[in-house]
Parts: structure tokens; sequence; C-alpha cells
């Protein structure tokens, strides 16, 4: 029995009397689709530092891939197969999306710290980038600054610097936050074309992405898991309809 | 009473004396530090501004010491509200190096003005015959102006302990640097409060400047080494950091100097790294 | 399109700091100036050495974003670590030269792994109080410095055995623009290099670097000890060149100087360094011999008019006039 991509062990993290993670247990196999959903304040922002090691929890363990990781740096973890994206654009963006994506690469190809040839002088490194630009579909935005470029496509941006990492376990904080519905589509285009190897873990508001695009669900509320399962038993559970108070029913 | 006895009473008494010393040099700077987070390294011109009027009062205008000095302070922190009001928030906007640099640019055009008033001989500020001399205590003997600057500091200290922990403007100033988005909303005059703020900073270096030395500063630079370790030691912006800090290392160089002459003055800075080694952010962090 | 052309136009995507014109210029106008300089030829092998520390400067500053109140902290090891290897080891220059950048890249190192556990505003105030320290130890060592009196009684041997220094500075200065021509190559390579923009991304968004897997801490220090170690090259030059080190090359002067060199000629581009330093260097000797007094104050309202109207200082105001703004 080989170990799950990722995996969460009663996870505890308390700010003085206030407890904004209750013993979470969250357990990715391969291949997940798995979203994190509840209402704003339940701590799922929280519980993605925790995993990511930017938070240190006060209680319980991550494990990527079996490997126990709660005391490691933020660094090490995402050597280790983790990635992530943020839910407000985190990007380089006076450099140009070339350059972003070569960040991402270079830093996967231990390039990152070496004083020498160029880049754009290493012919391996170019080929790679262009590989990755053209399966992200951003080949033609390669010369722009990030600054130049759209909502939807820094957007896009945000999702592909984590991809370039070829990470085992994605986090994605609510990929399509913001993004008009025009612009949605190519973006969602490119989460059902992620690998399939790859363990998700989503944390979604909108609805139908999540029903779409997860097959399973947990979903969190005030810092604890109320309930975890496949998205019908979710979807159809009454103490979900109960949290999302007043909120009408989703158009699926 | 023993002689070695007395001898480290002395010593630590002196001690504190520099300390305290040291104490009212800096504690301008941590206040401004406090408020505005960037190095205000105009905060030694101000220290020269403060010196050179209470000089004026004495010598042009006959004024007595005891006088002078209130007044040097009251004017400088005119100047450095004005100075705040124009200057400062004219660069408000820029990256904190910037504000930095301006500051040091400010602190050239003020040295300037000052050495073409003033001249660019040293001088320094006459003691009225009160503060003149050596008192006894027991075995202790001390300088009478030493004294008066350990009970000025203490008053200073105690002065602005009140003002920040019991006063109204105190409570509005403390909510301010905690959180001056939420301190707006509730109706908090926040550039005001940073305004004052800083002109109390500048009047204290003043007082500084005018009681700190023998001689009037006249350096761009002056006392910026003792600034700087007093502040770092202490935790940038901390009142109560500063004061434990500038006392530790007052008695950390007087007993230092004496205990251990081969080391002299270097003990004191070994003693800033041993601290800054354990705590970086200082004795009380913010 | 094919794939050659497709990888070189992403290749392109990334901005390279290529050798252009100006730099052919600058190399011009440091060879007339031997010619040219007359009298003043101590002046300019001044000005070449302050370049050297300014570009230094620059690497952490400008491009690792590590903002510093005490870089004459590597200045001032590099000039007494060459003076003192001149008196009691051996006069030869070049090795002095380089036991000035060992002594100032351990000096940062042990600085940086401090210095660079903090930010911010406790940042800059540990790196003066380092300098600071620096400092006092020297004031301190007095047997070993010569303290306030000024580490003197050196002598330096000809460079490469052939080069005799000479009283009017003429060797001096052909030595101190070699190791100018050197420092700054390598400082061009070290930006276009990987390093160079990990750099970039660092001082942009070190939060999302760390979550690409960059050891950001370390790469910072890396760059920290590289900046030092030519700092320490400038300083070991300045010892070499005047026979004398004094107590300032590690003051608080010397490291606002250099500040104000860069402020004002922009940081993150090379060509700051250059502009700054010039500009500083002979404002501060023409000007002061005109008006010692009042010198300092036209520099700093030059500084504040700078601060606020051209952040990114003049090699920025230049960029923006001859170019379109785009990648250097």
């Amino acid at each position: 029995m080989s170990n799950p991509p990722l995996q969460l062990v009663g996870l505890c993290k308390q700010y003085g009397a206030l407890s904004v993670t209750r013993d979470v247990n969250l357990t990715l196999e391969a291949g997940a689709r798995h979203a994190l959903i509840g209402p704003n304040g339940a701590g799922k922002s929280t519980l993605v530092h925790q995993i990511t090691g930017v938070i240190r929890p006060n209680a319980g363990k991550v494990l990527l891939e079996g490997r126990d990781v709660t005391a490691m740096p933020a660094e090490k973890r995402v050597k280790l197969g983790l990635a992530r994206t943020f839910q407000i654009n985190s990007l380089f963006n006076h450099l140009t999306v070339a350059e972003n994506i070569g960040l991402a690469l270079s830093a996967h190809r231990g390039l990152d710290g070496r004083i020498g040839r160029p880049l754009p002088a290493r012919p391996a490194f170019v080929q790679e980038a262009v590989e990755c630009l053209r399966e992200l579909g951003l080949l033609d935005l390669a010369g722009k600054r990030v600054s130049e470029l759209a909502y939807g496509q820094r957007r896009q941006i945000e999702i592909a610097l984590a991809l370039a990492l070829k990470p085992r376990v994605l986090l994605l904080d609510e990929p399509v936050a913001g993004v008009p519905s025009t612009e949605g589509k190519r973006l969602f285009e490119l989460l059902e074309r992620l690998p399939q190897d790859v363990a998700v873990l989503v944390i979604e508001h909108d609805m139908s992405l999540v029903f779409r695009f997860a097959r399973r669900i947990t979903v969190l509320v005030e810092g604890a898991v109320l309930l975890e399962g496949g998205v019908d038993e979710v979807r159809t559970d009454p103490r979900v309809r109960d949290v999302y108070l007043g909120k009408r029913g989703h158009h699926d | 009473m023993t002689s070695t006895l007395a001898t480290f009473l002395s010593l630590a008494v002196d001690g504190i004396a520099y300390g305290m010393m040291l104490f009212l040099i800096s504690v301008g700077l941590t206040i401004t530090l406090g408020v505005m987070r960037v190095v205000n390294l105009t905060h030694s011109a101000f220290a020269m501004i403060g010196g050179y009027i209470a000089l004026w009062f004495i010598q042009r205008a006959g004024v007595h010491f005891f006088l002078a000095v209130p007044l040097a302070v009251v004017a400088t922190m005119a100047i450095g509200a004005l100075l705040e009001r124009t200057l400062y928030r004219w660069v408000y906007g820029t990256h904190g190096l910037g504000q930095l640099l301006m500051t040091i640019g400010l602190t050239f055009v003020i040295t300037a003005i000052v050495k073409n008033l003033a001249g660019t001989q040293l001088q320094s500020l006459p003691l009225p015959s009160s503060l003149q001399g050596n008192f006894s205590v027991g075995p202790l003997n001390l300088s009478v102006y030493r004294a008066f600057l350990i009970v000025a500091s203490a008053a200073v200290a105690l002065a602005l302990w009140l003002g920040i922990e019991r006063t109204a403007f105190g409570a509005r100033l403390r909510a301010a640097v905690d959180n001056q988005r939420m301190a707006r909303c509730v109706g908090i005059n926040v550039p005001a409060v940073f305004s004052v703020t800083f002109a109390i900073g500048c009047g204290l270096a003043a007082l500084g400047g005018a009681l700190g030395s023998p001689m009037l500063p006249l350096e761009p630079y002056y006392g910026l080494k003792y600034l700087v370790i007093v502040v770092a030691v202490g935790g940038l912006g901390s009142l109560r950091g500063s004061l434990y800090a500038a006392l530790l290392l007052g008695l950390i160089d007087t007993l230092g100097r004496y205990y251990l002459p081969a080391l002299g003055a270097f003990v004191i800075y070994l003693a800033v790294l041993a601290i800054l080694l354990v705590r970086p952010r200082g004795l009380v962090a913010n | 399109m094919t794939t050659p052309s497709l990888n070189s136009s992403v290749a392109r995507a990334f901005s390279r700091h290529r050798y252009n014109l100006l730099d052919l210029v600058l190399l011009g106008a440091a060879v007339a100036t031997f010619f040219l300089a007359d009298l003043y030829l101590a002046l300019a092998t001044a000005v070449l050495i302050m370049i050297v520390f300014a570009l230094s400067l620059d690497i952490a500053q400008g491009y690792g974003g590590i903002e510093t109140l005490g870089h004459a902290a590597f200045f001032g090891t590099g000039a007494y670590a060459a003076g003192l290897y001149a008196m009691h080891v051996s006069s030869e220059p070049i090795s002095g030269l380089f036991v000035g950048m060992a002594a100032a890249a351990v000096v940062g190192l042990l600085s940086g792994l401090a210095v660079l556990r903090t930010a911010g505003l406790t940042q800059i105030m540990l790196t003066l109080v380092c300098a600071t320290l620096l400092l006092e130890l020297a004031n301190v060592a007095k047997p070993l410095t010569m303290g306030d009196d000024g580490l003197t009684g050196y002598s330096i041997a000809p460079v490469l055995g052939l080069f005799q220094f000479d009283i009017e500075g003429r060797t001096a200065y052909w030595y101190a623009l070699a190791v100018l021509v050197l420092v700054y190559v390598f400082c061009k390579f070290l930006v276009s290099s990987p390093l160079g923009l990990t750099a970039q991304g660092v001082r942009e968004n070190p939060t999302r670097m760390a979550l690409l897997g960059v050891p950001v801490r370390r790469r910072l220090l890396t760059l920290y000890a590289i900046s030092a170690a030519l700092g320490g090259a400038a300083g070991a030059l300045s010892a070499q060149v005047n026979n004398i080190v004094g107590l300032d090359s590690l003051g608080f002067t010397m490291s606002a100087n250099v500040l104000v060199m860069l402020a004002l000629g922009g940081t993150g581009r090379l060509y700051g360094a250059f502009l700054g330093a010039i500009v500083f260097m002979l404002l501060a000797d023409r000007a002061a011999a005109l008006d010692p007094t009042n010198w300092l104050a036209a520099l700093g309202v030059l500084l504040i008019v700078v601060v606020r109207f051209a952040s990114t200082g003049l090699s920025g105001c230049l960029a923006r006039w001859t170019s379109r703004g785009g990648a250097q």
C-alpha cells in the first residue's frame, strides 16, 4: 500500500484563545480531485498555509507521500512536489510571462542559484520553457510583461506557475475568483486538462465549478471538518444546506 | 563600607548616569521610529538645533539656563512640526529608503545652516553655578550636573510614560500606531497625532542636544552610534526597551571599562552583539 | 512558426544584459581621462574606486533588495585586511586584493547570517550596528590598526612585478581601472545569470519565490557575500593606492556617501553606480573646495529633489529619455 500524496492528521491551530483549525483530518489519494468548501472565516486559507508550511500548526501532522513535513520550511515542501496558487494573484509583475515561467522552471531544475550561463543561453532550458508555455497555452503571451495582461490572463499565469513545477500535490486557492465568465472558460479548460496523476485540492466558493470538477468534497466550518464525502453525498446533506444559510439552490 | 563596594557603587551610579544620558539623547529617535517607521537620521540635526538655540538664548538674549533650555525645546518642536508638515509629508509617498535618504539630505542642509549662523568653532553651553561642582553622599562623590541629568532624564521618562499611558492623546497615539486604518475609522486624526508626536520627538532630540554632552554637536551624524545601539538593542519604537537598553549599556560600559580595561570601550559593543544575536528584534520586541 | 525561431523568440522574452555602445563610451572616457586629467589623476583614481564600491552596493541593494546603512563595513574590512597584509605578509598587490576581498566576504557571510534573519527597519538597523561594531573594534585594536592615526608605513610592490606605483599616480590609475573593468564584467555576468533573475524574483515577490521552492535566504546570503567581497575589493584598492587606511573607511559617512551615490545614480541598473559615483565625487571635490560649509547643503537639496522626483535616479531618467522603456 503506497502512501497517499497528502495527508493531514489531527491538525490544530490556535491564536491565543481562538481556535482556527480544530483536529482536521484530510487525505488526498493519487489523482484526487478534492474540493474544500465552507463559509467565509471557516479557516480554509489558514489550513492551506499550514499545508504549505507558512504557518506552523500547534498540533497534528502534515504528511507528503508518507513523509512528515510538519516541521519543514515551505521551500523544501515545494521541492518534494507540493505547489499552490494564490487567491489574489502573486506574480512577478515587472517580468515577462516567459521570465515568470522561467523562474518556476529554473527553481524546479535547481538552476536558480547558479552563477553561470544565462537562462536564455541554455538551449535545453529554452526548449523546456517553450514546451511548458505551449502546454499552458501561453506562447503568444511569452514576451509580454505581466503588468500588461488582463486579469483573466494573469489568473492563467498564476496557475501556470504552479503547474510548471510539475507538482504531485496541487493546491488551488479559488482559481476562478474574480474572473469574468468569458475568460473563465479558458481557465476551466486548463483545470480539466490537469495531469491525471496529480492530486488536486481546490478551495472554491463557485459551486458550479466544485460540482463539475471535484470527485470528493470536504466541508470546513469554524475550523473543523463538518463532512467529507462524494459530490452527491455532500450536495444533498442537510447540514451543508444549513451552513450556507439563505443560499438559494445552485443551478448545476 | 569596604572600598571595593564603595567603588562598585560609585561606578554603578556613574553607569546609571551615563545610561540616563544615553536614554535622553535617544528617546526622541525611539519615538519617531515607533511612529514613522523610518530611521529619522535628521534626529542629530534637531539635537544640534536645540543646543544652538539654547546657546543663543543664554548668550545673546541673556536668558537663564533653566529657561533657555525649555525655550529651545519648544522652538525646536515648532521647527520640527513645520518640517514634518512640509518636507516629510512631501516625501511620504516614496519608498522607505527614499525617506531615509531625504532625512540625510535634510541633515546636511540643517548642519550647513547652523554652521553659517553659529560659526564652525566647537562651543559648549555655559552651566549656571547651581549646576557646577560636586557633592558627596556618604562615600560617593557625584558631580552636580550628573545628578541633574539623572533627575532630568527620569522626569522625562516618567512624563512620557504618563503621557502615553494615561492621557487621551496617548491613547489615540497607541491606537494610531497599532492600527492606522482602524484608528482613522474611529475618528482619530492620525496625521495630526503623528505630527504632534514627531514634534515631541524633535523636542526630546533638542533636550538631548542641549544637555547630553559638554560640547554642542556640530557634525551631521552626532551621537549616531549611541542612538543606533540604544534603539536597536531596546527594540525599535519601544520606550521601555530603550530605557532598559540605555541603562544596561550604560552600566556595562562603565563597569566594563573599569574591570576589563584591556577591552575598554569595546565591552559595550560585545554586549550589543550578544544581545542582538539572541534577540535580533531587541529586548522589547514590538 | 518553425521550432528554432519559436525558441529564439521565447529566449528573447528574457531580458538580456548585453554589452553595448555605452560600455564602450565609458571605457573610452576612462582611458581619455588618464591623458586629460593631469593634476586630477588622484581624484580620477578615487572616482574609479568609488564606482567599484557603488557597484558592490548595487548588487546587494539594487538587485538583492537588501537595504543597508552599513556598507562601509566591507570597504573598511577590505582596506584594513589589504593594508595589514601588505605590512606583515607581502606587499604584492594582487594577492593583497584577494585577501581584502576574502576578508570582506567572510564579514559579509557572518553579518548576513544575522542581518538576513530580519526584515525592514530592523534589518537596516542591524546593518548599521554591524558597521558600528567593526568601527569600534578597529578603534580598540589600536596596536594592530593604529586607530585614529591611520594605518601607514606599508608599501606596495609593483603590479605583476612590472608596474611600479609612481608618485604621479599613473600606475594606480591603470590598476584601479583594470580592477573596475573586471568587477564590472563580473557584475554583468552575475546579473545575467540565473541567480540574477532569481534576485529579481526575490525582490519583487519573496513569498512566491519560497513557494516555487527557492531557498530565499540562502540566495540572498550569496548575493550579500558577493556584494561584500566586491566592496572589499574597493577598500583594498583604496588601501593600496593611498598607502593609508583610516577609521573613516569603516565610518557612517562612508556608508551614507555610497548610499547617496546610488540614490543619485539609480539602483538596479549597473550604470547608476557609474553616474552616481562620478557626480558625487566631482561635487565633493570641486564644490567642497569652493565652499566647505555649504556644498553639503547643496548636496542635501539635490538628494531631497532626487528622492521626490526621480526615485529611479539619474540613470532611470536617462533610460526613459533615450529608449522606449524596454529591458536593458
